[in-house]
């Protein structure tokens, strides 16, 4: 644990060294801009709550990250399920006036978590079963949704008025419980670090966590024992669909309270980010989503500032997550993607001659 | 208002084509780059603040391709040196392209406030051919990079296909060991073709600002790396399926633009899904993707 403490924060270190470089050659003041990051981030009472709100989605974009990849399930399309259980929350959110608020915002969560499972589950059910590489289906998938979003808040689902892009509102009784208002401090939080728990003893303390992570390991040979590689991989990727559609669901029902385009700023991604510094242990990835959570939160004040563009987090981020994976060779090679058929053939090469 | 739809067709799927061909590439040698939208970006940044600081198209061009080059050789060093996930380094290396052009732009041109716009590459002359129905617009209005993407196809078929070069850069990506036991250097073909794809992907991005826009906005590539990804499959792995698909994404894009323009009920959202739903599609339909090669997305460390 100590010691991949100690991984992440060197590469945040090295990254910071880079940046640190990047910012002087641009002529702008690194110490200036990490001093703007830190205020931002942490402040005031009200940028501490805000961070914490903004780390909420990448926990749950980063469990999503964890149990796919634990699996050596390479979704890459947690934007994508995001997306997909955000609109199931928005779509029936309107509808959920006459309900208890517990109930109300229970049936919210749950159509969120329907929506991102089924995003998942198809490319779950496509590897499974048509031996497509999940890689590309998830891929496409972010696309498919990112349309359906687009064509919802502008037709079937847009507000009353019809004048703007954007769904109609929420009933009162499926927003999140708020605490501390003005502040955007909600239950959402807590939710997301429960579920955080619950994906720490679903991996590590379930033997369906242990079939995930030997499947992980060596997919071929889970098969040799017994392991049932084609439910598990529907299953993993319509969990980890359904963990990042519970996160869309939240964010509608706590901050944005109805649908509009580009609801998400990538969160998906930055959700792998997330993941890998918890080297992909649910736990961590609530401490490493408040680390980028800040991040997000403090570069809106230090774009303001410093005159520095906020994307120099999305530099951050990708500087961490290649470190990692230059320090962590070994450990992802363990992980390594089985995106080749099992059983390799040699395909004809037109008109060329044999190549075996 | 046809002609205009066809014309638009055949630009929008240049940078696609371009890019598809460089990953085609790439994923013959057994490397799969989902990097591509940020080698696009990076192209289509460095190109644009090239020709906008030297007046030059030409040096924009060649800024382009030196941009997508570099991100590239990252990739190549992560990949092929250090075998690390290709899913995961690609997905970084485009995150931080999305990084790296945001904040130069706003560094170099948000402050400011000049406009950053360059003149664009102009279309060739072709004269009376230029005014044939249907097929004028369709062969005969267009820049130079719009041939020389469409030459590439059966030049890069060629190359693949029926040279000894093309042989030993496919034997890398169905069987890496053998290649290497036949005295192969599969980590120089690796390179190699990332280095091709590199210079590919980065006249793609260079082609959304020097030909499309004349200017840049942040994240101007807006997923069509991702889209020379799915043309790749689409294609079956062969160059002519790839111009196929690739016109086939750059008429949903164009159909896009035309509905908006006319301001139909039509949503046009479907359209630009399409394709995305129809790669999937034919990837449940082809099952076990028998077209890609053996090797493709593992690692490769010599024994």
């Amino acid at each position: 644990m100590l010691n991949s403490f100690a991984r992440a924060a060197t590469a945040l270190l090295l990254a910071a060294a880079i940046i640190a470089g990047v910012l002087l050659a641009l002529g702008a003041s690194p110490i200036g801009v990490f001093a703007a990051l830190a205020e931002g981030a942490f402040g005031s009472w009200y940028a501490l709550t805000d961070t914490i709100v903004r780390a909420t989605p990448l926990i749950f974009t980063g469990l999503a990250i964890s149990v796919s990849f634990s699996g050596a399930l390479w979704n890459i399309g947690a934007d994508g399920q995001l997306v997909a259980g955000a609109i199931a929350a928005g779509a029936i959110g309107p509808y959920l006036g006459g309900w208890p608020r517990p109930i109300a915002i229970l049936i919210l969560l749950i159509a969120g978590a329907a929506g991102g499972a089924i995003w998942g589950g198809i490319c779950g059910w496509l590897r499974a079963r048509r031996d497509t590489n999940e890689v590309i289906s998830t891929i496409m998938m972010n696309f498919v949704a990112t349309q359906l979003l687009s064509w919802g808040v502008h037709g079937p689902l847009i507000e009353a008025s019809g004048a703007y892009p954007a769904s109609t509102p929420i009933a009162d009784s499926a927003r999140m419980y708020a605490f501390f208002p003005p502040t955007r401090l909600n239950l959402g939080i807590g939710i997301a670090v429960a579920l955080a728990v619950g994906c720490y003893l679903l991996l590590f303390k379930t033997s369906v966590g242990f079939e995930v992570r030997a499947m992980g390991r060596n997919r071929r040979a889970a098969t040799f024992f017994g392991i049932p590689i084609a439910r598990l991989t529907i299953g993993i990727l319509a969990l980890s669909g359904a963990l990042a559609g519970v996160g869309g669901a939240v964010q509608v029902s706590a901050i944005t309270h109805r649908l509009y385009e580009k609801l998400s700023p990538g969160w998906g991604f930055e959700g792998i980010a997330v993941a890998l510094v918890a080297r992909l242990n649910p736990l961590g990835i609530v401490a490493s989503a408040l680390l980028f959570g800040a991040l997000d939160n403090g570069s809106q004040a230090m774009q303001r500032s410093q005159g520095v563009s906020a994307v120099l987090v999305q530099v951050i981020q990708a500087l961490v997550i290649m470190i990692l994976l230059a320090f962590d060779t070994r450990v992802f090679a363990g992980l390594r993607s089985r995106i080749a058929p099992a059983t390799p053939t040699m395909r004809p090469a037109a008109g060329a001659p044999s190549d075996a | 208002m046809l002609e205009a739809f066809l014309n638009s067709t055949i630009s929008m799927a240049t940078p696609i084509l371009l890019a598809a061909i460089g990953e085609l590439i790439v994923e013959e040698s057994g490397i799969i780059n989902i990097g591509i939208e940020g080698a696009m970006l990076s192209g289509a940044f460095f190109a644009l603040s090239a020709a906008y600081f030297s007046g030059s198209t030409a040096l924009g061009l060649a800024a382009g391709i030196a941009a997508g080059l570099a991100v590239n050789a990252i990739l190549a060093l992560l990949i092929v040196n250090l075998a690390v996930n290709q899913v995961v380094a690609g997905t970084a290396l485009d995150i931080f392209a999305v990084g790296i052009t945001g904040v130069f732009y706003r560094r170099l041109f948000g402050i400011t406030g000049k406009a950053f716009i360059v003149t664009t590459i102009p279309k060739l002359s072709f004269g009376p051919l230029t005014h044939i129905p249907i097929v004028g617009p369709v062969l005969f209005r267009h820049d130079p990079l719009v041939y020389f993407a469409f030459a590439l196809v059966p030049t890069v078929g060629f190359v693949l296909w029926r040279t000894r070069y093309g042989l030993g850069l496919r034997a890398a990506g169905e069987r890496p060991e053998a290649a290497d036991a036949l005295g192969l250097d599969v980590y120089r073909l690796r390179w190699q073709a990332l280095l091709a794809a590199g210079i590919l992907t980065g006249l793609a991005g260079a082609y959304l600002t020097l030909v499309y826009a004349g200017t840049f906005v942040e994240n101007i590539s807006a997923g069509r790396g991702y889209v020379a990804l799915a043309v790749v499959i689409l294609g079956r792995w062969r160059p002519w399926g790839l111009a196929a698909a690739s016109v086939l994404f750059g008429a949903a894009m164009a159909l896009q633009f035309g509905l908006q323009a006319l301001g139909t009920a039509i949503p046009y959202q479907l359209f630009l899904a399409l394709p995305y739903a129809l790669t999937l599609v034919v990837l449940a339909a082809m099952g076990g993707q028998a077209a890609s090669p053996s090797a493709l997305g593992e690692p490769y460390r010599r024994a």
